[in-house]
């Protein structure tokens, strides 16, 4: 699905990290984790298409990410759902046109009907549909940018701290949906601070726990 | 057709992606009106200049004067001559004698009506018209000066000229003005769409992680400008012909403001320019747009 090979990434002189390297297994779930500062929205970015290595190779769904031109990169990103954990919505339109947006773009409409339906009432956001985004708590954004984030049917599935805002049951919840994402088929990669988070899903998801610090990507413990 | 189509019809689903920026979307229409305000003028000054020129040049360009030297003792002698030389020049289709009437009303500008023409020396006049094929006016003038010595032709060729050429580069720089008035709207187009671009940056954004490619990101910006300029430059236009139709019917300057308008297929100018105003938006907006949108990674 995606698979960073000897990837090096800084700002300036500084580099963030160097000779990195990830494969992200068809179903497979992983957690991020990492000091803040370490480069987890910056390799997560990476995986998207939305930066450039600047050595070694990023491959996306087979591709040679540095060769896809712009439009390439666009229908990379549809298979690719993102939540981050500011949610990005665009303010003026209703929760409902945000979570169908990705089909807007995609010309595909028709599928949106049902699939809203359906997503709104899986993150239980029903009677919010027709709310401007200012007016959700920060769980209910969470919730909208994950069913934004599903509703093109994506392969893979990257959150950076989706659970930064939000409490913890709030987090439990939008943690259990990923998994049950993952349970459908779902690439999960999810960047995060909490360690308390990632342990307690250990009795519902085989993860595997990475960690990136001083440059370099390594194996936290065990497997979940 | 149906690219024509889609693009007033429009994706409302897409329009809706990208708000509405008030204060450009104001400023894009005024400014297309206004450009098309001025443009309408310039067609009408282009147009007009057009019009004085080719008329001028139909009516003068057949007409000479013949003027007869003023000898009270030999007048009706030298006439004759000159009408007997100039009806047996070719191409010379009428010749005839002014009446006094006639050349008194010519004197009354520079005398008044009251001249007494008669107790004056004035000079006998001929208007010589010709035909089609034209005459050998170099031929005709030697042949004058050997039968009638102080007789002068004048056909009009030394005042003529320049009045042509004026009423050409009139009407030429009304076409100057036009592609200049083209020139500004395209380029109040291309920076009131940067401002709008840039004003949505955020919106860019998040449309591309959700995977939206630059041509639908461009397409929303491309139609709003595009209809607001077609709908400005409509109003600019309207505006336009309401004030030159409101403009004195007058004959001063030689009946140029006379002229100074639309008719018959005229008219099609006009009515050209808000479909070409809006196609000008069309481009300006998507360079604009892929540009902006292939600097803004």
């Amino acid at each position: 699905m995606i698979e960073l090979d000897n990837v090096s990434y800084g700002y300036g002189d500084t580099a963030l990290f160097s000779q990195l390297s990830l494969t992200l297994a068809p179903g497979s779930f992983h957690f991020l984790t990492g000091p803040s500062g370490a480069g987890k929205t910056t390799l997560l970015r990476l995986c998207y298409a939305d930066l450039r290595a600047m050595d070694g190779q990023v491959r996306l769904f087979g591709q040679d990410a540095a060769a896809l031109d712009r439009d390439g990169v666009a229908m990379v990103r549809r298979r690719i759902g993102v939540v981050h954990q500011d949610c990005q919505f665009l303010d003026h339109l209703s929760i409902a046109e945000n979570i169908a947006l990705p089909l807007t773009v995609a010309d595909r409409m028709s599928e949106a009907a049902a699939n809203l339906e359906q997503l709104l009432s899986w993150v239980g956001l029903g009677p919010q549909a027709g709310q401007l985004p200012p007016s959700l708590s920060g769980g209910e954004r969470q919730r909208a940018a994950l069913a934004r984030a599903v509703i093109m049917s994506p392969e893979v599935i990257i959150a950076d701290e989706p659970t930064g805002n939000v409490d913890w049951e709030m987090s439990q919840r939008l943690l259990m949906l990923l998994v049950e994402l993952n349970k459908m088929g779902k690439t999960i990669l999810i960047a995060t601070h909490d360690l308390t988070m990632i342990r307690s899903l250990k009795s519902d998801v085989n993860a595997r726990v990475l960690r990136l610090k001083d440059k370099q990507l390594t194996q936290a413990g065990a497997d979940l | 057709m149906k690219a024509l189509l889609d693009l007033i019809v429009g994706d409302p689903q897409a329009d809706r992606a990208v708000p509405s920026t008030g204060i450009t979307a104001r400023l894009t229409v005024f400014a297309a009106g206004a450009m098309a305000f001025l443009a309408v003028f310039a067609l009408a000054l282009s147009l007009a200049a057009g019009r004085v020129a080719d008329r001028w040049a139909e009516e003068l360009s057949q007409a000479a004067t013949l003027r007869l030297p003023a000898d009270p003792d030999r007048a009706e002698a030298v006439l004759q001559a000159a009408l007997t030389v100039l009806e047996t020049t070719p191409g010379v289709a009428t010749a005839r004698a002014l009446t006094s009437e006639e050349q008194q009303a010519l004197l009354a500008p520079w005398f008044g009506a009251d001249l007494p023409l008669e107790t004056l020396p004035i000079p006998q006049l001929i208007e010589v018209i010709a035909d089609d094929a034209g005459y050998d006016a170099a031929g005709l003038r030697a042949r004058l000066m050997a039968e009638i010595p102080g007789a002068v032709l004048d056909d009009h060729t030394r005042w003529r000229e320049p009045l042509l050429a004026a009423a050409s580069r009139l009407r030429l720089l009304g076409w100057a003005v036009i592609l200049l008035i083209g020139g500004v709207v395209t380029a109040m187009i291309t920076l009131a769409a940067h401002a709008s671009l840039a004003a949505n940056t955020r919106v860019i954004g998040v449309l591309r992680l959700v995977g939206a490619r630059d041509v639908y990101i461009a397409r929303a910006f491309v139609r709003r400008f595009t209809l607001r300029a077609g709908f400005g430059a409509i109003v600019g236009v309207v505006l336009g012909v309401f004030a030159i139709q409101l403009l004195p019917n007058t004959q001063l300057a030689g009946g140029f403001l006379a002229d100074f308008g639309f008719t018959g297929a005229s008219w099609l100018w006009p009515l050209a320019i808000p479909p070409l105003t809006a196609i000008v938006a069309f481009f300006a907006t998507r360079a604009a747009a892929l540009r902006r949108l292939r600097e803004q990674t």
